[in-house]
Order: C-alpha cells, then sequence, then structure tokens
C-alpha cells in the first residue's frame, strides 16, 4: 500500500540551532501515529514541517506520493512559491494547543471559510458540509455561537470540525488537550479517538500517555531532534528499550 | 460690564450653520473614508518585512505626523498650483485630511496588526488559505474591530478639523459662523451657538460609536 506520509532526511535549524537532526517516517493509510517526548525535543516543529508552518532545510517531505515545500531545479533546492505551498498545505489538515479559531466568525464560520475559499463550494455546499461535522464532533447545538462563547473543549472541538471538513489526506494534532482544564480534556480524546476508529489517518503529538496507548498502531519517542525509539504502543510502554523512555515515561507517570 | 445678548440674528441664520455643520460632517466622513484606506495600506508597510517598503511606510508617517495640519492643508492648495496641480477647494481639503488621517491610522492600524496573534495567520494558512485572502478574511476584519474606538476618536478630531477648511474659505461651518459674525457683529453669541453644534455634534457621534462598539463586543 502507498504511504500517505513519507519523510526522509529531514533537517530543519533555527539560525545555528539545529532542532531535527534527520528524521524518516512513513505512515500508512488509517494509521493512527503519536509522538511522544519531553519540551524542546522537536515534536511539534516536526508537525509544523509537515504542513509548511515551518521552513525546513533538508530532507523531503511527501504527502500522497507528492513533494510538499520545495522542488530542485537546475540541481538546486528552491522553496515553491506561496500559492503552491497553500496548495500543499491544504492536504493537511491541522489542530492546534491553542485552538486558533477566528474570532470574529461563528462556528459555523470557522467552518466554512476554508471549504468556500480554498475548495471553492457553494455557500449552500459548504455549510452543508459543515453542518455534517460540526455534529460529528457534538457542536451542531451551538453552530451559531462565536468562539468567546464557547468553553476550551468546544473551541478545540470546532478546531477539529475545521480541519477534517477540508478531507485531509493526514490529520496533525498539535498537543490539542495540553491548554485545557482537565475536565474538558476528554471531551476532545472521544473525538480524536471517534476519528481514529473510523479509519482516518493521524499523526499526534501529545502528553496524555494513556491516550497515546490506547489510539495509537504507533508511537514514536523523539529526543534531541532525532527518533529515538519506536514501535509497537504495548512493547514501547511495558517494555522499553531505552533508558531515557523509561526514565520519560517514569516521570509522565504511565505506570 | 453690560453687555447685552441678542441671539435674533444667530436664529435668522441658523439654517446656514447646520448647513455648515452638515458639510463638515461629510468633509470628515469622507475623508476618514479615505484615510482608513490609506492607513490600512501604510500600516501593513510598516509591518512589511521588505525593508525599502517599511522605510518608505515610515517616512510618510513621521513627516506627516509632525507637521501642523494647516500645513498639509496650505500645501495642497497653494503650493500644488505652482506646480501646475489644480485640484477644486473642496478636492484638496478632502485630499489633506485624507493624507493627515491616513498617517495617523496607519501608527493605529500597526498596533492593531502587531496584536493580532501568529496563531490566526497560521490557523488560515492551515486551511489552505492563500496570504492575500488571509490578509482579507482574517487580518483586516481582525485590525478593524479592536481598533474602531481609535477610529472612533479619529473620526472625532477630524470633524472639529474640519473648521481647518475655513482658511481656504470651504464654506462649512467654522466658515459661516465668520460669515454671520462679519454681518451682524454678533461674534459672542455666533461662537457660543457654533461651540453648542460642534459640541452636540462631536457628542452625538460618541455616542452612535459607543452603541456600535458595544454591539461588535459581543463577537469577540
Amino acid at each position: 500500500m502507498n504511504s500517505i506520509l513519507e519523510i526522509s532526511g529531514l533537517r530543519k535549524s533555527y539560525g545555528p540551532l539545529e532542532v531535527i537532526k534527520g528524521v524518516d517516517l512513513a505512515m500508512k493509510p488509517g494509521e493512527v501515529v503519536s509522538i511522544i517526548g519531553s519540551s524542546g525535543s522537536g515534536k511539534t516543529t516536526l508537525l509544523r514541517c509537515i504542513n509548511l508552518l515551518e521552513e525546513f532545510q533538508g530532507g523531503d517531505i511527501r504527502i500522497d506520493g507528492q513533494l510538499i515545500g520545495y522542488k530542485t531545479s537546475n540541481g538546486k533546492r528552491v522553496a515553491l512559491p506561496e500559492r503552491e505551498r497553500a496548495k500543499n498545505r491544504a492536504l493537511t489538515g491541522m489542530a492546534f494547543q491553542q485552538f486558533n479559531l477566528f474570532p470574529h466568525m461563528t462556528a459555523l464560520g470557522n467552518v466554512t471559510l476554508g471549504l468556500r475559499k480554498t475548495r471553492g463550494m457553494a455557500k449552500d455546499e459548504a455549510v452543508a458540509v459543515a453542518e455534517k461535522w460540526l455534529e460529528r464532533v457534538g457542536m451542531s447545538q451551538r453552530k451559531n455561537h462565536y468562539p468567546i462563547q464557547l468553553s476550551g473543549g468546544q473551541q478545540q472541538r470546532v478546531a477539529i470540525a475545521r480541519a477534517i471538513a477540508m478531507n485531509p489526506k493526514l490529520m496533525l494534532f498539535d498537543e490539542v488537550t495540553s491548554a485545557l482544564d482537565p475536565e474538558l480534556v476528554n471531551e476532545v480524546l472521544n473525538v480524536i479517538q471517534d476519528l481514529a476508529n473510523d479509519g482516518m489517518t493521524m499523526l499526534l503529538v501529545t502528553h496524555e500517555m494513556r491516550f497515546a496507548y490506547q489510539v495509537s498502531s504507533k508511537v514514536i519517542f523523539m529526543e534531541h531532534g532525532v527518533i529515538a525509539e519506536e514501535g509497537d504502543p504495548k512493547e514501547m510502554f511495558h517494555n522499553p528499550k531505552s533508558q531515557r523512555l523509561a526514565e520519560f515515561l517514569g516521570k509522565s507517570k504511565f505506570q | 460690564m453690560n453687555y447685552s445678548f441678542d441671539f435674533v440674528p444667530i436664529w435668522r441664520n441658523f439654517d446656514t450653520l447646520l448647513y455648515g455643520l452638515g458639510i463638515g460632517l461629510s468633509l470628515a466622513a469622507l475623508s476618514i473614508l479615505i484615510g482608513v484606506v490609506i492607513g490600512g495600506v501604510v500600516a501593513f508597510g510598516l509591518v512589511s518585512k521588505n525593508k525599502p517598503t517599511a522605510w518608505i511606510a515610515g517616512l510618510y508617517v513621521s513627516f506627516i505626523r509632525n507637521i501642523p495640519i494647516l500645513l498639509v492643508i496650505f500645501f495642497m492648495f497653494f503650493a500644488l498650483p505652482q506646480l501646475g496641480i489644480r485640484f477644486s477647494k473642496i478636492t484638496s481639503f478632502v485630499a489633506a485630511l485624507s493624507i493627515y488621517a491616513g498617517a495617523n491610522l496607519a501608527e493605529v492600524f500597526r498596533g492593531g496588526l502587531q496584536a493580532i496573534p501568529k496563531g490566526m495567520t497560521e490557523a488560515g494558512m492551515a486551511v489552505g488559505l492563500r496570504p492575500m485572502q488571509i490578509r482579507l478574511s482574517i487580518i483586516i476584519p481582525l485590525m478593524l474591530r479592536s481598533t474602531l474606538p481609535s477610529m472612533g476618536n479619529a473620526f472625532i478630531s477630524l470633524f472639529k478639523d474640519t473648521s481647518l477648511a475655513a482658511a481656504i474659505a470651504v464654506p462649512e461651518l467654522t466658515y459661516y459662523a465668520r460669515k454671520i459674525n462679519v454681518e451682524s457683529f454678533r461674534i459672542i453669541e455666533t461662537w457660543i451657538v457654533t461651540s453648542l453644534l460642534y459640541v452636540a455634534a462631536t457628542f452625538t457621534i460618541a455616542s452612535l460609536l459607543r452603541l456600535f462598539e458595544a454591539r461588535l463586543a459581543i463577537k469577540r
């Protein structure tokens, strides 16, 4: 089966500081991969490179076989024009730690914006698609509410609907429960679990170890900009091979 | 002191004053509209990563903001014709006021732009929007919303500045007030009534703006 995501030799620096030092990763359709690791290990940066929110200096990222962000011309690596990159970005959907809903638009308006502008849907069609996904995340009752009128958990569910309504090949979740009050975490995790059960290909950066254990088909442990350990979640969590992962899991109180 | 007030000549010409007030409000409204467009474009210039663009925008803002508005008006009306560029009194006055408002609003909008979290742009990018679409659908609406109170203040001070149009004989409130003065010699009465008209107008504008802001506030 073809890979949905194929990363080879990814390198990324901020000035002289290299934060991703050669990462390879492949994901098949329907796979759910969780990236864990301490802060500063490069996991969020990796996610942001896949959505071209960050430039990267080396390596290739392919989504559904398509090389994104850069091309090689006359042996030189050049960035694609912003128009092309916007198309590349629409291949993936992203949910952010801080939700990032547009405050001047209702829940429905947030979801229809991309459908209309990027996918070119007519208003009626966009509203129908948006309503379907808002229903799916349990937010259809509040579709006409503005973000400020919603709780954090509700905002995050709308943000997930906004991303997934675009019908992306791959969903990226960047610590989507980190900014939530503890009692609101589960409603968001349930939505993600539901999408996973439905066969959505997903890559998550998370600090919710129990959830990563339960939802993932594969877990990746990142440290100092490289993948330090990866494998089946049961294997990884119960028999960590490296000392560092064992320590990390101990600190995360998974055991 | 035994001055006897006589408001009759002013009441007789009150419709002229109201007409002048209307002209003043129209001049201010037109200038703020053009000023918002100028200010918006220049604000994007100020925050541009392109150095020459930011430099030119900065030069415009600091130059215009640091000269008296009367000078801008005189330049438009008296200096430009020397170079063969000739506008009507009203056009050159609106141009002067717009250029002045544009410089002040550019600063206001720059603050508004810088206060928009980076996450808004990123969320727009993440749903595949192009830079211009992000600006039009997300950045500009958020900027206008957050700077609405400052725009209201700019409009009020611009309305008061329309009195300077009297200097180049554009017929607005102050111009007509002076005319009544000259014809009736009821100087104190004229300026009292004129001042009250300015106060009433600015007070009404301010109240309307506050109402408008309150309506938008729910959505933030």
